[in-house]
């Protein structure tokens, strides 16, 4: 079970939240300059470390705003909670 | 080759208080090098040797496993086997697998205890119900036995099952695959170990795979934690840690990593004897031959590699559970544990050669590669020993995220993703 620090809630119940998957996804500016290996790319890869995954959260049941977290996927330590417009935090993988 | 297991080796081996029974299979020290080494000794892998072994003529395998046979998602699944998919790529491959299935423990020598004892999809709304006939239909015209029941018809099969209307979760109806039915998991992995070990397979356990060696775009063998091992290919079948592997030859996968937990209860004496299935509530259920009931759950809602699990999923299913059944209300349970599924956003398998030349790659079953596991080993031993997919195997390339032919079993899979 998760305890999760909400940027505005505060510490929350994992289950009034929903996981986003990977955060840091930008859509291509121009999809019809790509062909279909990097339109499937951004459409069906993602990143899937043991280790640091950095994922965007809802509060779906609480102040339904979205945030990032770097989270590690072995341990489930929360490592980070930044907003959405944030850049992506520097962490040490250990 | 080893003496057949039978009702005379069983007497004979009764004489001596059963001290005498060998070993299923050897465990030997690596050879420096083998015509294919497949990496992952879960009943896919273990499939994939013996199906080379004894179908391709391939004289020299070795499997190598990081931890004990079966000690992955082979041994944590909750072993149901049907065939019930929706796509004709899907039933054809399911059902090549469930064919397989009904003459494993002859083929094997080993009971792996399959008992077609049929899987029971519920049905909670008119809608459900009209995606249920079309479901069935299609299944139907591949051939695959399936069936559609009503309310009453389904309270006549397993009566257990609570059907009044005014249930928190009514049952309008249900699908039927009487063919369907649970296996011995642990069962599946030694008997394809010990026949493929007959066969001469070398079967390595603690062995950890810690790079691929690869020249000009071929494979030439892997590292591992018990030194280097040369090989002309090499099969990647690793469920739970697909995309770890894969990057180690430096390979991007579709896929996302997330715990499947199951619960197993005390032991009862025979009230459940089908498999039952819902979709929209998450829960499924068999009794095992020991009596215990053994229950899945719905995925867990992020990505892990921590086999546990997350504790909100236990409490919404065991609460599906007990408004489906309410006679186990106070049922306890015993276990709890969780396997890790590679899921692929379509939750089809990907089947495939990859780029490099002589290594394969064969993962992403997602929540349902138990069923598979014959049929997986088939293809990909087919794949492997000539070089090309096979037709079973085609529409499960990766490429098929690049063309969008995607093969969406989402709802066939039954549980949420």
């Amino acid at each position: 079970m998760l305890l999760i620090p909400c940027p505005w809630c505060g510490k929350r119940d994992e289950s009034e939240f929903a996981c986003g998957g990977e955060s840091h996804i930008a859509r291509p500016a121009d999809p019809e300059q790509l062909n279909d290996a990097e339109w499937a790319d951004y459409l069906y890869m993602r990143g899937n470390p043991k280790g640091i995954l950095y994922e965007r959260w809802v509060h779906a049941r609480g102040c339904r705003r979205w945030f990032n977290m770097a989270r590690h996927t072995v341990t489930h330590e929360i490592l980070a909670v930044y907003r959405m417009t944030d850049p992506k935090p520097e962490i040490e993988s250990r | 080759m080893k003496p057949r297991y039978s009702i005379v080796s069983l007497a004979r081996n009764a004489f001596s208080h059963h001290q005498d029974w060998q070993a299923a299979w050897r465990s030997p020290d690596p050879q420096p090098a083998y015509d294919v080494v497949i990496v992952g000794g879960g009943g896919h892998g273990l499939a994939t040797a013996y199906y080379l072994a004894k179908n391709h003529g391939v004289a020299r395998i070795a499997v190598i496993e990081k931890g004990w046979l079966g000690g992955g998602n082979t041994g944590r699944n909750t072993t149901v086997v049907r065939s019930n998919y929706l796509w004709d790529e899907s039933a054809h491959l399911y059902e090549h697998s469930l064919k397989l299935w009904e003459t494993l423990t002859r083929e094997l020598n080993y009971n792996v205890m399959f008992s077609p004892r049929g899987v029971l999809n519920l049905a909670h709304s008119p809608h459900e119900m009209m995606e249920m006939r079309r479901r069935v239909n299609a299944i139907r015209l591949n051939g695959i036995d399936s069936e559609i029941l009503d309310v009453a018809q389904v309270k006549a099969f397993c009566p257990i099952l609570n059907v009044d209307p005014g249930a928190r979760y009514p049952i309008v109806g249900a699908s039927l695959q009487r063919r369907g039915g649970i296996a011995r998991h642990d069962a599946v992995a030694w008997g394809f170990a010990r026949a493929a070990d007959a066969r001469g397979v070398d079967i390595i356990q603690n062995c950890e795979v810690t790079g691929f060696d690869i020249s000009d775009g071929r494979i030439a063998g892997l590292q591992s934690t018990r030194g280097a091992i040369a090989a002309r290919k090499v099969g990647i079948v690793v469920a739970g840690h697909s995309s770890v592997v894969a990057a180690m030859a430096g390979l991007r996968l579709p896929i996302v990593s997330k715990p499947l937990q199951a619960l197993v209860s005390e032991p009862l004496k025979p009230i459940l004897h089908t498999t039952v299935i819902s979709g929209t509530v998450h829960v499924y259920v068999s009794q095992s031959d020991k009596g215990e009931l053994v229950l899945g759950a719905a995925m867990d809602g992020y990505q892990s590699y921590a086999q546990r699990g997350s504790p909100p999923v236990v409490e919404d299913f065991l609460a599906a559970l007990v408004e489906l059944f309410p006679i186990f209300t106070r049922l306890k349970m015993l276990r709890q544990w969780a396997g890790i599924v590679d899921v692929c956003p379509d939750a089809s398998p990907i089947i495939d050669k990859t780029p490099i030349d002589g290594l394969y790659f064969n993962g992403g079953w997602g929540t349902g590669g138990f069923k598979a596991t014959p049929g997986s080993g088939w293809v990909f031993a087919d794949t492997i020993a000539n070089d090309r997919l096979h037709k079973l195997a085609g529409p499960f390339a990766l490429s098929r995220f690049d063309s969008g032919s995607l093969i969406n079993e989402h709802g066939a899979a039954g549980i949420a993703h």
